[in-house]
């Protein structure tokens, strides 16, 4: 184990971030690097538990315990190894997971947990800088090809654990970049996009074929590819955002976050923006929904330098601190700061949205909105909410972002082509990965609804060792929660 | 032994028994019948160390072997018109025979015939009268025919050494042809001796009814100069007649602990029998020489006389199978030395605790184990008459008579010879046997040595990168084997240390291909025989071997010593080498690969065996005598073989063939890096082991940084084996074996879920209860991991398996507790939500994904459903509950009394574990709550046990063994002993405090008996309990326990809880509870004593099913421990033993301990929720009490096993076997022990007593005293304890003089203001635990032998006491002052390991001491007067050291030295304080290192202090 009294001795400490004035002034990302040393000292609070919850707390399952060890006597190239046997990607999750592990923490119960993502970072940062990442190009080819539709942190991980099985690999991917939300999702001060980049050069070298701007189902068959491949995966994401139906969601300056964001990535990554831009400079800017959507488009606004910036949910402000009813090691559902609310915004809760007011030219000039009060549910029941009488306001508004999450796939093309089935909620259905038509997998937000990258990279890892046992008969690819040694 | 089946758990093999033993003889070889009379009384005197069964009146078993009474069997025979002819032309035999008149007939004509076959004649039979003393039932339903039967020496045999011989050709033969060839005989032909020398009467009686069982006895015709007697306390009451000692020629006081490999080995020798003395049709007629089914000592007894017969004498085969500790001894001479080496090479120990009288009819005599772990006490009078028995005082002798009183020594030997007619001494003795030969030269010239083997050829592997990986995992090596296990043992040279039990799946359970290691538990020692402790008595232990074709046994040659001997069994890579290439005289070795087709199809791993097999004994036919069984050649379609499963098949198809003495097996293999792998491969055959693939790895773990960087390859693979060694030590010691030799093939473990099939066919006499993997599922789970080394396609860069046997992993073993279960018990504990506690309980119970224990298999059968109501209240399942023992140093002091103020609350039992408990605790708080443990447990350590805390107590707790680490002893460091804890132990803070592997007051089921007679003499009012662990035999263990009169037994699943504890132990040693309650409560009720004792059980119980299982295979009372802490907060981070708990569970750090947050309200909840569910289960099946529910096995059955293949040849019918019973047998406990308090001597004592007990005032007294009052003061200080608390009264207010022979335990616990003052002698446990008594002893006043040469005081003396003084004129035997806290006392020598884990009070011995003094010592002082100059070499120096004497020193030894003179009248301290000066400079002062630190430190800061105070009283 690491030191086995490091807990008691050093207290956590994450990177240090750049300055808030300073870094709204460009997108670049915003922790400072650090020294080994320091990641060393927080590697050693680690108390590699009997029962590491953060093991259990992570979707993938990373071997936390073993690789803080490893931080810790300084063994960078074991930590490496082991992180990256669960986890194709820790340059993403180290960047954008919220990190349920620390969440679940055994040091959490009474002290600040470990600093987990941030040791995570550190190590793949590391390995890429001491050279230990390197192409995992397989010594033969099964002759077996599997396509990849989507190329999201679903997609790509089921890419390279099917490659590394020896598969040929082709991804398309309708957008003209690789990557999905990560390239055109989430802003660059939370990922920088050579990060993304660098990533996908390694998984080119290592023989696996990409194809951009290929929407299939549209511009490519459904058929060719069921002609081509032995295996489709399906990872196309949770596209289609929860809108909201009210009056006035028609008026100029309306938007769906998504929409934002995405084009202000593409400037920054230099790409044209084909639509109509949309500026938060000079404006007053709401964002409704009070999620990591939302808190990205607060970033990019104060980027944009935004007049005012407002924050809205529906839901009633959370505690600071667990409560009874939310005891560790669950997931706590407590206030959450972003670094882009330190940036500066304000946040209002228990707000519900009315009416988006316009002017003559049909521009948005305000939200009218009240306040509510949620009254708690009865058992197995959805809780409701009632209007706060004369809390009735109308705020100004000359943008609104829609941040209020995302419904299911796109059925349309690719899905109703394919005539897989879908659950009740709208995603795909599948049994162990595997969709309603033989042969067809699939992983990720398509799958599973909106959730985190972590997540994502879980799904591309589970689908890809089904797409091989049903290529091969068996599989050696690590799955999350079978060892190798099952005899069943 | 008979024929009955067994369908349940019980086998007659696991009993276990120990006796009293002892002989009377007249030196001179003058016969009387005196003698004979004396004998019998010494039976009856210890009558209190036999032992009787459901009826009083049923023995264990009695018997007496005198010389031939020549006189009295002539007149009888006139009567009978049969003509006897002079001594020694004729042989008599006392015969067993079959009730039933017609068979009985047969028999005889069986016999008859062969007796005219061997040429000799038969005279005729005599009737043996026997009277009928109110034997039990039992005994009578199994009661023989006694008849007498004499035969005629035939005129051809002029030498009566070969009549003996015949006679002996003759029972041999003549049992076994009778018991194969007469119908309905039921093995019930049995003779109990036959010569023309010995005769022996014995019988399924108590030692007071052999006498008049026997009239003969009685007859004073009946003349002997000689009577060896015995008297066994088995475990258990099976009837049998004919295990009665003595035997033919031994009477055995212990256990052989190695009997399954001794058998073994003598089998495989058998074929190349040959002598002189014998002709071959001879030995056919007496072979094979053992039977597996007859106990250990009968067994004993065959092998010790056909090497007798053979050709050498009785006390040169004595030495020959239970040798002195000689390896490695600097204190014996090198002939003695040479002798014992050059017989290593012939026979393996008899290993165990014994003390054995033997005779043949002309020499009498007695010897000792390696160990001194029974005691054996002397005289010799001026009458010619020497007395030898288990205790002292057990004939009235005049004092004025005696002309020495001694002891048996560890080793030694003493010979009475009636014709020469004299003693003769161990030294002398040996001298001679040891130079009848030229045993040095013979080593010299022949014997191998390992070092001495020239340079190999060439290397023959090489580590390569390439297959390495693929090796490791072939062979199932996980990340965590690599980090957990094998970096710790480079690291330390130990290996790791764990906490918590185990709660993985058994191997048979799991779902991850296992080792096959992990189906064999170690087995270990409780009760009937004392684990060793590897450490601190190492200098009984010994790893070395040989290797290499034993020859002849009967004959002695220079030949028989050219063997390698191996140090160690552990190879490294170039010793293997060198043997391979070794080419010495008729040492050879060939080299045979393990392999089998990698095709999966059925047969092919039995053909690769069959195949292994066909070409050792070729190799062996070629003349090869190494065997090197390899496993590195494999590949894509061959997988290697389990090297276990091709060790134990090749030993013992060997075995089978007769060709297993002809050579030895090496191992080289690469599935072999725990601990417990070399244990399991040398326990089945191996005598070395070469781990390459270990080394490999370390070289590899080096490469990549997985090393400390200090540490270099060599220094981490002398670590890695240093470990193995220490490991293995300690693997042997937890069952009382001290050597590697005796352990090589002795089987010590139980299969675990591997079918008959195989056991019987490869793992040959190897318990296996429940069934389990046939072959080709060994080979399918071999394949398993081989493919992941050939996977099909290869693309992959493997990597290691996570492992998660001892973390828990998400794609790892399953674990009980888990993220969720954990979660789910605190949170509903701690809002008191039943319904998230069912959540939790269901992820428990219902395991049909992952099988985890054995009782998940089973269900419920439906029931006749009641209404919930009519169940009892949860209240009254409360008192049922208690919480496992945990002691305050393990866990916190806020857990800890967390634990007990819930336990009090609900009226259930917590436990305090072994350290000892607070006295504040005892005391109500004035919120109501209490503190107070209602168990407290006696561990080995015996940590604050004082009279007033057993006055404490509602229930005492003897701790044999702990589930987590059975057999072993432990440790706590001493930077864990804070002044608090230090206090509570009765120690010093800051030093380390060890707890011995054995109580050194239990090496056998009488000293269990004895300690709790003690304890209940202690307290009368609480339960004596005993805990033992599960594992074959617990049974018949806990039957002895039940008949030592406990009142309560608690089985204890191998998955226990620990502070610390190997991570081996905590895994592989010992059993599920389901097996070993089953088996108990089978055991009881076949016995009829389960009506007599309450049955607890504990280990990983989590749940209301857990309770009903327990319930209805037996168990009334249950221990929920680990559960509990959770509850508290603990979270499972198995890091107890490093006192980092992080949430102040198990830590003593302040600051850590602030973080504890459970509460007795959450612990409530818990025992409410499991009440709650038990009554739920009740309800349906239809009990509305938890009694009528025990031992109801046939509302159970067995699950559907179809998830995992490995299941489905598990059969678990013998656990829900239910014994055969009438109506009125008793189920679960309804009547109270007799604790035969009533004629206790402590009863007038307190009589006397009664004005210092109401008014303080001092009271005096005179009472003669006899061995058989035991425990004497126990029970006065008890009434004492409860009036005056631990303070106890004022120094000397109760004055007692006693006379005669004091019994055991005398002054045990004896508190404050007792003064004891004892003129005679005293057996062992003197003044155990004293808890400030004055004990004063000197030799019956009219004795004429010199005090200070004799011995006055037996064994273990003073035993974990913890205050008080005491003055011994005279010497005191082995273990003296063992764990000792405060006691101060004056003695005048003692015998081996004196003032071992000694921890504080003052020792001073004014003459010599045994060897191993001061012994793992960390606390207290010891002064030896070293006149003679020759104590030093004596001492373990390993804690302690030589330290200069102080003016505090002077004073002590000089007011000490004073009193022993003004109290006892010593010689010794006369002559001392008359020559001061003198004197005092020939002290020797023995200080534990530790200790003075510590005390130099709190001097330093207590003059810091002063100073300090002077310093602020000036400013």
């Amino acid at each position: 184990m690491a030191k086995p009294t490091g807990f008691i001795e050093f207290t956590r400490e994450t990177a240090p971030k750049r300055d808030a004035k300073e870094r709204i002034k460009d997108y670049k990302e915003i922790e400072k690097n650090v020294n080994p040393d320091h990641t060393q000292k927080q590697a050693a609070r680690c108390m590699d538990c009997g029962i590491p919850f953060c093991h259990n707390g992570c979707p993938l399952g990373n071997n936390i315990p073993e690789f803080n060890d490893a931080v810790y006597q300084g063994n960078w190239k074991l930590a490496y190894q082991i992180l990256i046997s669960t986890n194709n990607f820790p340059e993403f999750t180290g960047r954008l997971c919220p990190a349920p592990c620390e969440a679940s923490c055994v040091l959490g119960i009474n002290k600040p947990a470990v600093a987990i993502e941030f040791i995570e970072k550190i190590i793949i940062e590391k390995a890429f800088e001491e050279g230990y990442v390197k192409p995992n190009i397989p010594a033969s080819r099964t002759g077996k090809k599997v396509a990849i539709i989507g190329s999201g942190p679903a997609g790509l991980a089921a890419a390279a654990q099917l490659n590394t099985a020896g598969h040929l690999v082709t991804v398309f991917e309708r957008s003209d970049e690789v990557g999905g939300l990560l390239r055109y999702g989430i802003p660059d001060f939370k990922l920088e996009k050579r990060v993304l980049e660098r990533r996908v050069r390694m998984m080119e070298v290592e023989g696996i074929n990409f194809v951009t701007n290929a929407n299939v189902g549209v511009t490519v068959q459904v058929q060719q590819l069921r002609d081509d491949f032995d295996a489709i995966v399906l990872s196309g994401g949770s596209t289609i955002p929860r809108d909201l139906p009210i009056p006035g969601r028609n008026l100029k300056g309306v938007h769906f976050a998504m929409d934002f964001l995405t084009q202000q990535n593409r400037r920054v990554g230099g790409k044209k923006v084909e639509v109509e831009d949309i500026f938060a400079t000079g404006k007053n800017v709401v964002v409704i929904g009070g999620g990591d959507t939302g808190s990205d488009c607060v970033g990019t606004s104060n980027r944009h330098e935004a007049t005012s910036l407002t924050q809205i949910e529906i839901l009633s402000k959370p505690p600071k601190d667990r409560t009874e009813s939310m005891p560790w090691p669950n997931w706590p559902m407590i206030l959450r700061t972003s670094t882009s609310h330190e940036e500066g915004c304000e946040r209002q809760w228990s707000i519900v949205t009315k009416e988006f007011i316009g002017d003559k030219t049909g521009n948005v000039t305000g939200l009218k909105l009240a306040e509510i009060e949620w009254k708690e549910a009865e058992p197995g029941k959805v809780p409701s909410f009632s209007e706060v009488p004369g809390t009735e306001r109308t705020i100004p508004c000359d943008l609104a972002l829609l941040a209020l999450g995302f419904l299911h796939p796109q059925r349309q093309g690719l899905l109703d082509q394919l005539g897989v089935e879908v659950d009740e909620r709208g995603n795909v259905k599948c049994n162990r990965y595997q969709t309603s038509v033989e042969g067809v997998f699939s992983a990720g937000d398509m799958r599973r609804g909106q959730s985190l990258v972590v997540w994502a990279i879980s799904e591309g890892r589970e689908a890809a060792r089904a797409v091989d046992q049903y290529l091969i008969g068996e599989s050696l690819l690590e799955a999350k929660e079978e060892g190798m040694l099952s005899v069943k | 032994m008979n024929g009955e089946q067994h369908n349940g758990l019980y086998h007659p093999q696991f009993e276990k028994d120990s006796c009293g033993v002892g002989f009377i003889a007249n030196i001179k070889g003058r016969k009387s019948h005196q003698i004979i009379s004396d004998a019998l009384t010494m039976l009856e005197r210890m009558a209190h160390r036999g032992a009787c069964g459901c009826e009083p009146n049923t023995g264990d078993g009695a018997g007496i072997l005198i010389q031939v009474p020549h006189e009295f069997y002539t007149n009888e025979c006139r009567k009978l018109n049969i003509k006897l002819p002079a001594f020694g032309q004729y042989g008599v035999g006392l015969v067993f025979l079959p009730k039933d008149h017609k068979v009985r007939e047969e028999c005889r004509n069986v016999l008859a015939r062969q007796i005219k076959k061997m040429k000799m004649t038969l005279l005729g039979y005599r009737q043996v009268p026997t009277g009928h003393p109110d034997l039990g039932e039992t005994a009578v339903n199994a009661e023989p025919v006694m008849e007498q039967i004499f035969i005629k020496r035939p005129e051809t045999l002029s030498n009566p050494d070969d009549f003996e011989r015949k006679l002996f050709i003759l029972r041999k033969y003549s049992t076994r042809i009778v018991n194969e060839s007469v119908h309905g005989v039921n093995n019930k032909f049995y003779f109990s001796s036959l010569s023309y020398k010995t005769i022996a009467y014995k019988g399924m009686l108590t030692s007071g009814q052999l006498r008049p069982y026997f009239p003969d006895l009685e007859n004073e015709e009946v003349v002997s100069a000689l009577a060896v007697i015995h008297s066994r306390f088995s475990t258990n009451t099976f009837p049998s007649w004919s295990l009665a000692q003595p035997f033919r020629f031994i009477a055995h006081n212990g256990e052989i602990n190695t009997v399954q490999g001794n058998i073994n080995w003598l089998k495989s020798k058998e074929a190349f029998f040959s002598s002189q003395h014998f002709s071959r049709e001879e030995l056919d007629m007496i072979l094979p020489i053992c039977n597996p089914i007859q106990s250990d000592s009968s067994n004993l007894d065959n092998t010790i006389e056909v090497l007798l017969h053979a050709g050498r004498s009785l006390p040169h085969v004595m030495m020959m199978l239970i040798p002195e500790a000689w390896d490695g001894n600097e204190h014996m001479s090198q002939e003695k030395k040479d002798f014992y080496e050059y017989h290593a090479n012939l026979m393996e120990p008899w290993d165990g605790p014994a003390s054995i009288t033997f005779t043949d009819g002309k020499i009498v005599g007695a010897t000792l184990d390696r160990n001194g772990l029974r005691p054996s006490r002397f005289l010799v009078t001026d009458d010619d008459r020497v007395i030898m028995a288990s205790e002292a005082g057990v004939l009235d002798i005049d004092p004025a008579k005696v002309i020495s009183k001694g002891r048996l020594q560890p080793g030694k030997m003493f010979v009475v010879d009636l014709e020469q007619g004299r003693i003769i001494s161990d030294d002398e003795l040996k001298k001679d046997i040891c130079t009848q030969q030229l045993y040095g030269k013979w080593l010299k010239d022949n014997k191998v040595r390992l070092q001495d083997l020239p340079e190999p050829g060439g290397s023959f592997h090489k580590y390569d990168p390439n297959t390495f990986l693929k090796r490791q995992i072939s062979f199932g090596y996980t990340s965590e084997d690599l980090r957990v296990v094998i970096a710790q043992m480079c690291d330390s040279g130990k290996e790791a240390l764990g906490s918590m039990g185990s709660d993985i799946p058994l191997a048979v359970l799991s779902n991850q291909a296992q080792h096959l290691s992990s189906y064999f538990k170690q087995l270990f020692a409780q009760v009937t025989n004392p684990p060793i402790d590897p450490i601190r008595e190492r200098m009984v232990m010994s790893l070395a071997s040989h290797v290499g074709g034993s020859l002849n046994l009967l004959e002695e040659t220079p030949e028989h010593c050219i063997t390698l001997e191996l140090p160690t069994p552990i190879l490294s890579n170039g010793e293997l080498e060198k043997i391979r290439y070794i080419d010495h005289r008729h040492l050879q070795t060939k080299t045979i690969y393990t392999y089998f087709k990698a095709d999966g199809q059925p047969g092919s791993l039995e053909k690769g065996l069959q195949r292994i097999c066909q070409y050792v004994t070729d190799a062996i036919e070629d003349g090869f005598t190494i065997i090197i069984l390899s496993d590195r050649s494999f590949d894509s379609g061959h997988a290697q073989i389990p090297s276990l499963l091709v060790t134990s098949a090749v030993h013992h198809d060997l075995i089978r063939k007769g060709l297993r003495g002809k050579a030895g097996i090496l191992i080289e293999a690469g599935d072999v890096w725990e601990t417990h792998h070399f244990a399991t491969l040398i326990g089945y055959g191996a005598s070395g082991v070469n781990p390459y693939l270990v080394y490999q790895t370390i070289h590899d773990m080096k490469k990549n940084n997985l090393l400390r960087e200090d540490l270099t390859e060599e220094k981490a693979i002398y670590h890695y084996k240093k470990a193995v060694s220490g490991e293995l030590l300690k693997i042997l010691s937890k069952m009382g074996i001290s050597t590697l030799q005796s352990y090589h093939g002795a089987q010590i473990f139980e299969a675990l879920g591997i079918s008959k099939e195989v056991v019987d066919e490869y793992f040959t006499g190897t318990v296996s209860r429940i069934g389990g993997l046939t072959l080709d599922e060994i080979a399918k789970e071999a394949l398993a991991k081989h493919k992941l080394a050939f996977p099909k396609t290869p693309n992959l860069t493997p990597r290691l398996e996570v492992g998660g046997v001892y973390q828990w992993k998400q794609r790892g073993e399953a674990h009980l507790f888990n993220p969720q279960t954990i979660h789910l018990l605190q949170h509903s504990t701690k809002t008191n939500d039943y319904s998230v506690f069912k959540k939790y309980s269901k992820l428990i119970n219902d395991q049909s994904e992952k099988a985890i224990t054995l009782r998940s298999l089973l269900k419920f059968k439906k029931g006749k459903a009641i209404p919930l109501s009519e169940v009892e209240s949860k209240e009254n399942i409360f008192k049922r509950f208690a919480t496992g023992a945990m002691s305050f140093g393990s866990i916190s002091h806020e857990a800890h009394s967390t634990l007990a103020i819930a336990m009090n609350r609900i009226g259930g039992k917590s436990n305090c574990g072994e350290g000892g408990e607070d006295e504040i605790r005892f005391l109500r708080k004035e919120n109501g709550d209490w503190e107070n443990s209602a168990i407290k447990q006696v561990a080995s350590g015996r940590f604050g046990v004082t009279s007033y805390y057993l006055s404490n107590a509602k229930e005492l707790q003897i701790k044999m063994a702990q589930g987590a680490k059975p057999g072993e002893g432990g440790q706590l460091p001493g930077h864990k002993v804070d002044e608090w804890i230090g206090r509570v132990r009765h120690s010093t803070p800051g030093v380390g405090l060890i707890s011995p592997p054995p109580h050194h007051d239990i090496y056998s089921i009488e000293d269990l008996s004895q300690l709790i007679f003690d304890l209940k003499n202690a307290n009368r009012e609480a339960r004596i309990s005993v805990k033992l662990v599960s594992e074959a035999g617990v049974g018949t263990i806990a039957s002895g326990v039940a008949k030592a009169h406990a009142d309560v037994v608690l089985i204890a699943g191998h998955d226990g809880g620990t502070g610390a504890s190997p991570i081996s132990s905590i895994r592989h040693a010992g059993l599920p509870w389901e097996l070993g309650l089953a088996e108990t409560h089978q055991t009881l009720v076949r016995n009829k004593l389960r009506g007599r004792i309450v049955v607890q059980t504990d280990g990983q119980i989590r749940t209301g099913r857990d309770l009903a299982i327990a319930a209805i295979l037996g168990a009334e009372e249950w221990g929920v421990a680990t559960a509990a802490l959770v509850t508290s907060g603990c979270i499972m981070m198995r890091k107890c033993h490093l006192n980092t708990c992080p949430v102040g569970v198990a830590t003593q750090n302040k600051e850590l301990r602030k973080l504890f947050t459970g509460k007795p309200e959450y612990v409530v909840n818990l025992f409410s929720f499991l009440a709650e569910e038990l009554r739920e289960i009740m309800a349906e099946q239809g009990f509305r009490t938890v009694n009528e529910m025990i031992g109801q096995v046939d509302r159970l059955g067995i699950s559907d096993l179809e998830n995992n293949w490995k299941h489905e040849h598990i059969d678990l019918a013998p656990i829900l076997y239910k014994e055969p019973m009438s109506l009125d047998t008793a189920l679960f406990k309804q009547e109270e022990q007799d604790h035969e308090l009533g004629a206790v001597l402590d009863w007038k004592l307190i009589e006397r007593a009664k004005a210092a007990l109401e008014q303080a005032e001092p009271v005096e007294g005179s009472f003669e005293i006899s061995n058989r009052n035991r425990a004497v003061g126990t029970m006065l200080s008890n009434e004492i304890s409860k009036v005056y608390f631990g303070p106890g009264l004022p120094k000397g207010t109760v004055h007692y003089k006693f006379k005669g022979t004091a019994g055991q335990s005398f002054g045990a616990f004896g508190a404050s203001g007792l003064k004891f003052e004892l003129e005679g002698d005293a057996n062992d446990y003197f003044g155990k635990g004293l808890s400030g008594a004055q004990l004063i002893l000197y030799p019956d006043k009219r004795a004429n032998f010199i005090a200070s040469q004799n011995i006055i005081v037996g064994n273990v003396a003073f035993y974990g006491a913890t205050s008080g003084e005491a003055f011994i004129r005279g010497c005191a035997g082995e273990r003296f002052a063992v764990r000792n806290s405060g006691v101060k006392v004056v003695v005048e020598g003692v015998g081996d390991h004196g003032c071992e884990y000694m921890t504080g009070g003052a020792i001073i011995i004014l003459g010599e001491t045994g060897r191993n003094f001061a012994a793992g010592m960390s606390g207290g002082v010891a002064y030896i007067f070293d006149k003679n100059n020759s104590f030093k070499k004596n001492c373990n120096m390993e804690m302690v050291m030589f330290d200069q004497m102080e003016s505090e020193d002077e004073a002590l030894i000089k007011k000490m030295t004073l009193d022993h003179l003004t109290f006892t009248g010593s010689d010794i301290a006369t002559d001392i304080l008359k020559n001061w000066q003198e004197s005092f400079a020939q002290f020797v002062k023995v200080m534990p290192m530790d200790y003075k630190v510590v005390l130099e430190k709190r001097k330093a800061d207590l003059s810091a202090a002063q100073t300090g105070k002077k310093v602020a009283i000036k400013v």
